[in-house]
């Protein structure tokens, strides 16, 4: 892996996905055959500069030769080559698995192209180095995925998804005013330029609070997660796990990169404490929700509100602690938390979404006989259960593990208390699926009905229970700290 | 890092032994019995075999360990010293024979590959954590437990199965996060915890008691739901449910087992005894302990159900553990430690018999056995003896564990603990008399509630009589033989000595 | 300089009076709408911002930001009315 050939995957990782789209767009015959082969493309070279980051370090591109201010450069870090690597698998995973559910004609054309134009706009999103372009990225990323939520055309799909789409107007509109007055009051677009102009100030916190606003919105963060519920449930599964996995997990990315990089000097305590506050909200109020669900992808999606809620708890602990090895590994522990929920997440939509195809509804109280027919679906919806709910031996387990010990050690006590409730409520909702899979239907006679839908959820639930959870050490590796004792 | 040799390997191959065969069984066809029975004792003898690999090894002082990094400064640990060797030895060959009865109990049930596949799961995570050497470790595999056991109890899939599991895993997860709180919260304040004969925390300075009186309070509470510590115990007569197999394993060897054993290394290689003592845990864990003692006792009276009242039986035999924990002394600690075993075998051995007497003639409740010892003698000759031991008449084992807590109790000047002995013996006597009477000594129905006559000479199958019979012979061993080389009581007696440094 | 100042300030009215619209207002067309309002308000902003002085030419970064901001909220805005007329349709079969 040499510097070339990895500033050539971060430019392949955005292309790829963008050709494939309009590829498929022109020969719609061929949509799914298409987008399969710029899928296994793109997942090749997200995968490729992800190894390049933990092999070579971060690093930064300027395409064209254009410099900055005036070009855009592209940059990859460990931060932002795990969540790549993380989303590139996913997408890859939920492509094999949309081969086989868009199976009818009428749909898979319109799938692809919306759905590859959406993973070009991930991955430019986590390769973009300034700001401007993240709001582009953000606005195609908004776009392709509100669409593609709406695709089966019902419409309770269509309106929750035109909901969506003018919440994340909203979001990415005020995101852009934060961007207005940060290059009003420090001439610059470019992170790394800013963050050596960067001070405290009226101008920069306002910028800061917009622009969160902004983000939050579409990160779903309590009390703004209202339209994710229906948006979410609605959508075809594939679809649903994209967007719970990887698409809230983008905005969330971008709250934490400000937040701990480029704003680092103008946030407060009382600030970070207001976000964990909300995350804390969040836990509690997505985790009764999800219990109280009577479908099963309402239930998932009040999960992801729930999930993300744990995510902005690391905030207060982040600030408070001082700089070292504890804080490292708080800093490891929020990654690896967001990529355990990304892979379990993906993994338990694609499951529910062959239950619902199976049985033809998601209704939880009606689950128990398609549960028993389908063993490997309901292992993996087992599977991504336990990495949801923080059972060892998952990636969130350790993630947990973590956080609780951050708090201590900030002695910040009531976040722990947030987190044992979050993780009752969880364990009640996960194993309230879970316990209709032990009726009385007599037992089927393969693991395995349906290779090319169940082994993307099966082995994404994998990765968040078995590989996070026993082997996350290179992730320490990749974002640059060296492993030690916290 | 050097070649890997036996002393990193095995520790490591004793969990795998039963975890892969387990994956593998959930594989199998639901037809190929032959298959899974081959996984299943394939998986129950080699586990055997390198536990006695083990035992030599640890026996002559050598050290086993198995370490595995999962994140920096979280070490997934797995240590072989004279504690893990006893319930380790404990859950291999009352898997072992479990795994028989099973495989007889089971013949015509529906979803055994999964029943077996979850079955070496539980194993599987017993055995981590009995060779568990650091707290995260143990609260690791403590919650794989919790999962791979909730489907052995909802396993039937009646109404009652599924509510049973529910409420089990209401119980056990609470006790999970409180557990991980616990340990958590002493991980921030003094670094990763190995299991180390003697304890670590002695050291602490003493502005930490406060928050180590109180971390010792979660990480109880956390166990104690598993072990059954009341007001904690409510999930275990509910899980009765499940089939005896479930029940027995249990029991005997996994869950209640784990908790105890989970005090006692919390007690020992954590806190250390003399320390514990000194912050007055040992006295609020006596109290508990005796208080459950007495309860479960009581409520066992009532009970007509006759695994109902061997659960509470259970409840009240298991705080034994707890007890002999609590009393500063190695007499003491003997007594509760070889307590582990032989409640262990005993309790298995009443179950099986309770097994035997509801798939044979239909019979689950006491005041329906009348006679039974006419019609199945060897069964309820098995299980004279495991009740007999309960009670704690010599020579059976049940009453070398007694002796031992007695006189340790006198020796540590805590006659109250004679007090508490007495009652329990005599309530063991009162409800387990009873049954024996009626069992012997009254005339058989004309009609059993269900009979199912079994081919063959013997009154009941194969796979169902003789484990029982084994372990009620284990019981006449380990308390006849007691102070024989590798005896309960010898290796027990070992574990003291290296706990107090004599 | 005023100059400048009221324009972006009028930017900043403009965003603030746009929320306010999408906030309150029901139907689909009146928040759209309210959005385009608030996006001509931070495209008021930018173009102050590009102001540097009466003798300079005006930086030409916000005036290509503005231009790629009108370009996605024209795509934006089709998307919606799509699906607001595909709402409308299942309104008037039923």
């Amino acid at each position: 892996m040499t510097e070339a050939l990895a500033g050539d995957l971060i430019v392949a990782a955005i292309v790829a996905p963008l050709l494939g789209a309009l590829l498929a767009t022109a020969l719609p015959g061929a949509a799914r055959g298409l987008g399969m082969a710029a899928a296994l493309v793109t997942a090749m070279a997200g995968g490729g500069v992800t190894a390049g980051v933990f092999a070579l370090g971060p690093m930064r591109i300027e395409p064209g030769g254009w410099g900055v201010p005036l070009g855009i450069a592209l940059e990859a870090n460990g931060l932002s080559a795990a969540l790549l690597g993380m989303a590139n698998l996913v997408a890859l995973g939920t492509s094999v698995y949309a081969t086989s559910y868009f199976g009818r004609a009428d749909k898979a054309p319109h799938f692809w192209p919306l759905w590859l134009m959406l993973w070009a706009s991930l991955n430019g999103l986590f390769l973009a180095a300034d700001l401007f372009n993240l709001y582009v990225t953000l606005e195609l990323l908004g776009l392709s995925a509100a669409a593609l939520g709406a695709l089966t055309g019902s419409r309770e799909a269509v309106a929750a998804n035109l909901r969506y789409l003018l919440v994340g107007l909203l979001g990415s509109i005020t995101y852009l005013l934060g961007v207005a007055l940060i290059y009003t009051g420090f001439g610059a677009l470019d992170m790394a330029e800013l963050s050596q102009r960067m001070a405290p100030g009226p101008l920069a916190a306002s910028a800061l609070v917009l622009m969160t606003a902004g983000l939050a919105l579409k990160a779903a963060l309590f009390p703004l997660h209202f339209w994710l519920p229906p948006a979410h449930a609605n959508a075809p599964a594939p679809v649903s796990a994209a967007l719970s996995a990887l698409v809230v997990k983008a905005a969330f990315y971008l709250v934490l990169v400000l937040w701990t990089g480029l704003f680092a000097s103008v946030v407060t305590a009382a600030a970070a404490n207001l976000l964990g506050l909300l995350g804390a909200a969040a836990v509690i109020w997505g985790s009764w929700r999800a219990l109280r669900a009577e479908r099963l992808k309402l239930m998932a999606a009040y999960s992801t509100v729930a999930q993300i809620g744990y995510l902005f708890l690391f905030f207060p602990l982040l600030v408070a602690m001082p700089a070292g090895p504890g804080r490292d590994n708080l800093f490891v522990a929020l990654v690896l938390m967001a990529l355990s929920h990304g892979f379990a997440k993906a993994g338990f939509f694609l499951a529910a979404g062959l239950v619902q195809k199976h049985a033809g509804n998601d209704r939880i109280a009606e689950l128990g006989g398609t549960a028993q027919r389908l063993p490997a679906t309901t292992f993996a919806i087992a599977l991504a259960g336990s990495a949801l709910v923080g059972l060892p031996p998952s990636g969130g387990f350790i993630g947990k593990w973590l956080l609780m010990q951050g708090a201590v050690e900030t002695a910040q006590w009531w976040w722990i208390a947030v987190v044992a409730a979050g993780t009752g409520l969880a364990a009640a909702y996960v194993f309230r699926v879970l316990g209709q899979a032990f009726g009385l239907e007599p037992t089927p006679i393969r693991f395995v009905t349906d290779a090319r839908a169940e082994l993307p959820a099966l082995l994404l639930s994998l990765v968040s229970v078995g590989v996070l959870g026993l082997a996350s050490g290179p992730l320490w590796v990749l974002l640059g700290f060296d492993g030690d004792a916290g | 890092m050097g070649a890997p040799g036996l002393s990193t390997l095995l520790p490591g191959a004793i969990v795998l032994s039963s975890l892969l065969p387990g994956v593998l069984i959930f594989l199998v066809k639901e037809e190929s019995h032959v298959l899974r029975g081959v996984l299943n004792m394939f998986g129950a003898i080699l586990k055997l075999i390198l536990v006695g690999v083990l035992i030599w090894g640890v026996w002559l002082g050598q050290g086993f360990e198995t370490r595995i990094t999962i994140a920096p400064g979280l070490d997934l640990v797995l240590n072989a010293d004279a504690l893990s060797v006893l319930f380790v030895t404990l859950s291999t060959v009352l898997w072992l024979i479990t795994t028989i009865y099973a495989i007889g109990y089971l013949e015509h049930s529906p979803n055994r590959s999964r029943f077996f596949g979850f079955f070496s799961l539980c194993v599987s995570a017993t055995v981590g954590i009995a060779l568990a050497g650091n707290l995260l470790t143990f609260v690791i595999f403590y919650e794989i437990l919790t999962l791979a056991t909730y489907p052995l109890v909802a396993h039937r899939g009646t109404p009652d199965a599924t509510r049973g599991g529910r409420i089990y895993l209401a119980y056990t997860m609470s006790g999970g996060i409180v557990l991980l709180i616990g340990a958590v919260w002493l991980r921030a304040l003094t670094g990763p915890v190995d299991f180390v004969e003697g304890g670590v925390l002695a050291g602490m300075p003493a502005s930490a008691h406060g928050q180590l009186v109180a971390i010792f309070a979660l990480l109880m509470l956390g166990l104690g739901v598993k072990a059954a510590l009341v007001p904690l115990h409510g999930w275990l007569p509910q899980s009765m449910v499940a089939p005896a197999p479930v029940s027995s394993l249990l029991h005997a060897v996994a869950v209640v087992k784990a908790g105890a054993f989970g005090i006692v290394r919390v007690v020992y290689d954590v806190y250390g005894v003399e320390f514990a003592a000194q912050l007055g845990l040992l006295a609020m864990l006596g109290a508990l302990a005796s208080f459950t003692i007495v309860y479960g006792s009581v409520m066992a009276l009532t009970q007509d159900g006759l695994k109902k009242r061997l659960a509470y039986s259970t409840v009240s035999q298991v705080s034994y553990i707890a007890l002999g924990t609590s009393i500063l002394g190695p007499v003491a600690t003997i007594g509760g430690m070889v307590h582990l075993v032989h409640q262990g075998i005993m309790k298995i051995t009443l179950f099986f018999c309770a097994g035997n007497y509801a798939e044979t003639l239909g019979v689950h409740r006491v005041s329906q056995m009348d006679g039974v010892g006419r019609r199945m003698p060897w069964t309820t000759l098995a299980f004279s003896v495991g009740a007999l031991g309960m009670i704690g008449i010599p020579p059976i084992a049940g009453f070398v564990s007694k002796w031992y807590l007695g006189l340790g109790g006198v020796e540590a000047e805590q006659y109250w603990v004679l007090v508490v002995l007495a009652a329990s013996t005599l309530l063991n006597a009162g409800y387990f008399l009873p049954i024996l009477y009626r069992a012997w000594f009254r005339p058989p129905p004309p009609k059993w509630p269900k009979e199912h006559v079994f081919p063959g000479r013997f009154e009941t199958m194969g796979a169902l009589l003789w484990p029982p019979v084994i372990t009620a012979l284990l019981c006449l061993v380990a308390g006849i033989l007691a102070a024989a080389p590798f005896s309960p009581l010898e290796w027990a007696t070992l574990i003291a000595q290296r706990e107090y440094g004599l | 300089m005023t100059a400048h100042f009221l324009y972006g300030g009028a930017g900043l009215i403009l965003f603030v009076l746009g929320l306010w619209s999408f906030l309150v207002h029901g139907p689909l067309l009146r928040k759209l709408i309210a959005l385009n309002i608030m996006g001509g308000g931070v495209f008021h902003v930018l173009i102050a911002v590009a102001y540097r002085g009466d003798h300079q030419a005006p930086d030409p970064v916000p005036h290509a930001l503005v231009l790629t901001g009108i370009v996605v909220a024209v795509s934006a805005t089709a998307l919606a009315l799509a699906m607001g007329i595909r709402l409308e349709d299942d309104d008037t079969d039923d």
